[in-house]
């Protein structure tokens, strides 16, 4: 009984390494950032990509020692490119420590309750339909995509209430149900596409190589606002911890607070599949990297995963682009998959899956 | 006479067409020390979900310290009442000390967490439950015994009024059952902690609880001291077994 305060003292210093963490974190965004901005089929110095991105974004009044190729490189093609990929890191990372509390589910992440399918049959009609309008870049894809997404989100978290189960396992069947149906969709778009089946195979697989502006300044206030509202809602998270039951007792409005974190972090999953198409690994490894340094506590755990997800992807893309323009999904599993497999290995106890 | 810190009014409350809460009137003063007991299914914990208001009676009036418990939101019911959960699987890996942490979320910053008062409730918690030993250990890693008082000493930590307990002693053996009531008994006593257990083992309700209520059918059967209310009779006809099983304290 007296040892307990020397026992909190000692244990891992809980204190000071999320802000430690975060501080790293940061660090390899701006080196992601300098890093994915300036390598590439054609290469832009260092010197010169921090010279362009000081005089564009800071408003710097420099010397111009760059030239325009390389400003219309930097400012056009990267840097969109680069800053889409932090979003969805970020986007995808955050849904997915929300969806593993939610679900109390370590093998929960964004797609889990019918997000991905829906999306990508969205994105599949949008392919094989004979109708093409672009608003604001924006194309019908992006447009299904998006709205594909919440709509079996919210179909599954409707039907989920109307079973006589549980509410958590009754959402995970009802998500494995509705995802079954869209995926056998899927396969009949895919089947009907006949030429076009290569568009929807790289939407599947997710890449950033369509990233422009106004595409990121469509996706970015839903994934920042989103995330945003997720972390004010720490507390409920962590509540759930201990399941529901004993959430109510803690103070928690388990009903209401499961679908506000269960849309918000659909709608920030769906922000990002949107632009960027179905890229795994992200939302279901990060979380629990950050949950074995810092412990499970969502207050830690949110933000770190955001900037976590966001370096991650900023970096699997420019390996993604170094080695040939093969798709980011790629890259992320095989980075992702060993790494968390090390993790699992190193940390004294074992997931119970 | 202070108010009463839980009132039940004449509350019935039926599932789909069994009735689980027939006329239920129960009052409890602050600092009592109160053990429900009766068969299962009786109604004992639909009773202590409707004191909290979990579930809500079809009728009859449930009141905490003279508030209707339907007028509070789930915060402010938090802060008047602990309940110890049920042991439970957790999700992630958790340290001890992060799970009795879990008691200060109806107190602590909405938005920035756990303030310096919210950590000596943890510590004194972690002390008066006397699981000092456990800290830095991965809850799961624990027996279930040890889980129990884990859990408690999150109840505790969450430093309210009233403290319910839905069989406590379901996972411990004989000394950890024994060690759990004296707790219990010195959080009442030295606290004034409000306590309020369900209990199956009829030895350890009258040995340690001054006040028993008996329920049945959903009804209140008996309600006062363990002498007056195990009678010999009400443990045949209540719990249908032969009274010689039971050897309660004279």
């Amino acid at each position: 009984m007296t040892g307990s305060r020397v026992a909190i003292g000692r244990s891992r210093g809980i204190g000071d390494r999320p802000v430690l963490l975060v501080g790293l974190g940061l660090a390899a965004l701006v080196v992601a950032l300098i890093a994915g901005v300036g390598l590439g089929s054609v290469a832009v110095e260092p010197g010169d990509t921090v010279a362009i991105l000081a005089h564009r974004l800071l408003g710097l009044d420099l010397a111009r020692t760059w030239s325009d190729a390389a400003e219309t490189i930097v400012m056009e093609l990267r840097l969109p490119r680069v800053l889409t990929a932090m979003t969805v890191g970020c986007a995808l990372a955050v849904a997915g420590a929300t969806y593993q509390g939610l679900l109390r589910n370590p093998l929960a992440d964004p797609y889990v309750l019918g997000t991905a399918s829906g999306a990508a049959l969205g994105a599949a009609i949008a392919v094989i339909i004979p109708v093409r309008f672009v608003v604001l870049e924006f194309g019908l894809l992006h447009g299904l995509a998006f709205v594909g997404a919440l709509v079996s989100i919210y179909t599954v978290y409707r039907l989920s209430r109307v079973t006589g189960l549980a509410p958590l396992t009754s959402l995970l069947l009802t998500g494995y149900a509705v995802g079954s149906l869209l995926a056998a969709g899927l396969a009949m778009a895919m089947y009907l596409s006949g030429a076009a089946l290569r568009q929807i195979f790289i939407y599947l697989l997710g890449s950033f190589d369509a990233a422009t502006w106004s595409r990121l300044a469509g996706a970015l206030p839903i994934v920042v606002l989103g995330c945003a509202a997720i972390m004010l809602r720490a507390r409920s998270l962590n509540g759930l911890l201990l399941g529901e039951q004993a959430a109510v007792h803690l103070g928690i409005d388990v009903r209401r607070e499961r679908a506000i974190l269960l849309g918000l972090a659909s709608l920030v999953t769906a922000a990002a599949v949107a632009i960027s198409g179905l890229i795994g690994f992200v939302g279901l490894v990060v979380p629990h990297v950050v949950r074995l340094v810092v412990g499970p506590s969502a207050r830690a755990v949110l933000p770190i995963s955001a900037i976590g997800g966001a370096a991650l992807l900023a970096y699997a893309d420019l390996v993604a682009r170094l080695l040939g323009e093969i798709p980011v999904g790629v890259v992320t599993a095989v980075l992702g998959a060993p790494f968390f497999l090390l993790i699992l290995r190193r940390a004294r106890t074992g997931y119970e899956l | 006479m202070s108010e009463p810190i839980v009132a039940l009014d004449g509350v019935t409350l039926a599932y789909r067409d069994r009735l689980a809460l027939r006329n239920v009137h129960l009052v409890i003063a602050p600092g009592e020390r109160i053990a429900l007991i009766g068969p299962n299914g009786a109604g004992k914990s639909t009773l202590l979900s409707v004191l909290t208001g979990l579930l809500r009676p079809a009728s009859g009036d449930v009141r905490l310290s003279g508030d209707p418990v339907a007028d509070l939101d789930r915060l402010a019911v938090a802060r008047r009442v602990a309940v110890v959960p049920g042991v439970t699987g957790l999700p992630f890996a958790t340290r001890v000390e992060e799970v009795i942490a879990l008691g200060r979320l109806p107190h602590e910053d909405p938005l920035r967490g756990p303030r310096p008062s919210d950590r000596a409730a943890v510590a004194a918690a972690i002390d008066r439950v006397g699981v000092g030993h456990l800290l830095g250990r991965d809850a799961r890693e624990l027996s279930l015994g040890e889980r129990q008082l884990v859990l408690i000493a999150m109840a505790v930590a969450q430093a309210t009024p009233v403290l319910i307990l839905d069989e406590p002693t379901v996972h411990l053996d004989l000394r950890h059952q024994v060690g759990a009531m004296e707790l219990l008994v010195d959080l009442n006593e030295r606290d004034g902690t409000t306590i309020v257990a369900v209990l199956h083992d009829l030895a350890l309700a009258s040995h340690f609880f001054p006040r028993l209520v008996l329920l049945d059918r959903g009804r209140i059967i008996a309600d006062g001291p363990p002498s007056d209310v195990l009678t010999p009779d009400r443990i045949r006809d209540v719990f249908g077994v032969d009274p010689g099983f039971v050897r309660l304290p004279a």
